[in-house]
């Protein structure tokens, strides 16, 4: 059934799709009416979910935390500080191998204040052993929240499912609304590997020796390098649960996309934008009218961001003379996080092929500056030829 | 070996003595336990048992007399400061050292 509705209640309507048990959020701008709705569904029973309000965002995620490890399907969402606030659960949960499901719902984060959409709040968390996925739009948010929980829970990692502030999560958009059956079809009910049961008393993540040692069974444990060794070889085999899980998806929905690269336009492009996110979609405008200049180029939205998937980008990207990559946030003191990303898959993939497209990096829409098409436009313009800048310029930049 | 085919992915612990190694070879000091002022043992009856309820390590027995597993206690003396008779006493571990070697 197609819907017309706000990107929060697309990612709401996807979670209760997923029949999550336990919801436990804090509200913060612009997550807020994403948890509002869940809570709704709560407590008109639409949900047969525990809702917890909490205090902060650090509990709500270390109730999650305590749900998953009881064998719950869990989610939670927020923004910014919120999700910096957590920053010590977000380690928690992927060391611990809990399949929980957050949104993060873009927006930049302070000093100073500032409520608008960037994605440095998400972009930040990138080396927290969690898997990340960036949307687009609204179809792509209720089915990433339906895919996520089967990813998350087939290799036990925590899995972010990342859309832009009020772009996405305040507008109306026509999705199309899976029927429980087809989401029951595609989505098992949760079985984890392990549950705590009082029945069985454990202490959980309990505090391991820099070398590993005999458990009470007289068995060998890991310690913490191997725990932590085990996290990063499953991270990268994610990546081909992920295209199982989008191959299940189209057979069941009928729907199907590429799992790690959305491309437009790209087959005899020579100039190729990239990004995460809306951001792609906007930067399609501006393919058309350099199309219409008999510029060739298209764009690539990223899906997947952790584990990065180095081969398929290095691949899709071959051939290419220069890639623009556009990114609404940085790591600081040096470049935006998913240029130097992209220079180390080339570097890895293409370097001493004599194929290593030259790559510019634009920075734009920080703390919800507007974004004008048609700056985008003739900063791509400009780059089309190759590096305009060894610095990333920054679009829109009133300085 | 290694660890590859551990049956978990994570680090976790159950119920029962030596989840942290043998935690024994940490102590300093060891409790020593005077019978005839010890009240299970006095009275010749299930009693008292501080002791055993303090241990943090679950090293004490709940028996006549309680036992200490030298395994893995850590030689913390909680045992010593709660009992009530003051049966318990901690004896440094260098003292015993000495009667090994003979």
């Amino acid at each position: 059934m197609h819907i017309i509705e706000n990107g929060n209640t697309a990612a709401a309507l996807g979670v209760k799709l997923c029949r999550a048990s336990v919801i436990a959020a804090y509200p913060i701008t612009p997550q807020t009416p994403l948890t509002e709705k869940l809570s709704e569904y709560v407590e008109r029973g639409d949900m047969k979910a525990e809702y917890i309000p909490v205090e902060s965002e650090h509990s709500a995620l270390a109730v999650c935390i305590a749900a998953s490890s009881a064998g719950a399907r869990v989610f939670t969402a927020t923004s910014a500080n919120g999700l910096l606030y957590m920053h010590e659960q977000v380690q928690w949960a992927s060391g611990a191998r809990l399949p929980i499901v957050m949104c993060v719902v873009n927006r930049a984060v302070g000093a100073p204040w500032n409520i608008w959409n960037d994605q440095q709040d998400s972009i930040s968390q990138r080396d927290t052993g969690w898997i990340q996925i960036y949307c687009a739009d609204h179809q792509q948010i209720i089915d990433a929240v339906i895919k996520a929980y089967w990813i998350a829970e087939k290799v036990s990692i925590p899995i972010m499912v990342c859309y832009d502030g009020y772009i996405l999560s305040h507008t109306f958009m026509p999705f199309d609304l899976p029927d429980q059956k087809t989401v029951d079809a595609f989505l098992p009910p949760f079985k984890p590997d392990y549950a705590l049961r009082p029945e069985e008393p454990a202490n959980l993540n309990t505090v391991t020796l820099p070398d590993v040692r005999l458990d009470v069974r007289g068995e060998l444990a890991h310690s913490y390098m191997e725990i932590r060794y085990l996290l990063q070889e499953e991270l990268r085999t994610t990546l081909d649960v992920a295209a199982d899980a989008e191959k299940r998806f189209a057979e069941i929905f009928g729907r199907q996309s590429d799992p790690f690269i959305e491309s437009y336009r790209c087959d005899d492009a020579d100039c190729v934008a990239l990004g995460l996110g809306s951001l792609t979609y906007q930067l399609r405008v501006s393919v058309d009218a350099l199309r219409k200049e008999g510029i060739k180029v298209g764009v690539m939205g990223l899906r997947f961001y952790r584990p990065f998937p180095d081969e398929a980008i290095a691949g899709a990207l071959k051939g290419k003379k220069s890639v623009v990559v556009f990114e609404k946030a940085l790591s600081y003191g040096y470049e935006g996080a998913l240029t130097s990303d992209l220079k180390s898959a080339l570097y890895e993939h293409l370097a001493g092929t004599g194929t290593l497209p030259s790559i510019q990096n634009f920075i734009a829409g920080i703390g919800g500056r507007d974004i004008r098409t048609d700056d985008l436009t003739k900063m791509f313009r400009a780059a089309t030829h190759g590096r305009v800048s060894k610095e990333p310029l920054w679009i829109g930049l009133k300085l | 070996m290694g660890t590859r085919n551990y049956r978990r992915k994570t680090s976790h612990s159950e119920h029962g003595p030596g989840d942290g190694g043998r935690t024994g070879s940490w102590r300093v000091e060891r409790p020593v336990l005077d019978q005839s002022l010890c009240i299970p043992c006095k009275r010749n009856k299930e009693a008292c048992f501080i002791c055993w309820l303090f241990c943090p390590e679950i090293v004490i027995s709940r028996t006549i007399p309680p036992r200490v597993d030298l395994e893995y206690c850590k030689g913390c003396g909680i045992c010593a400061e709660e009992c009530p008779t003051k049966a318990i006493t901690m004896v440094d571990e260098a003292k015993f050292s000495e009667e090994d070697k003979e």
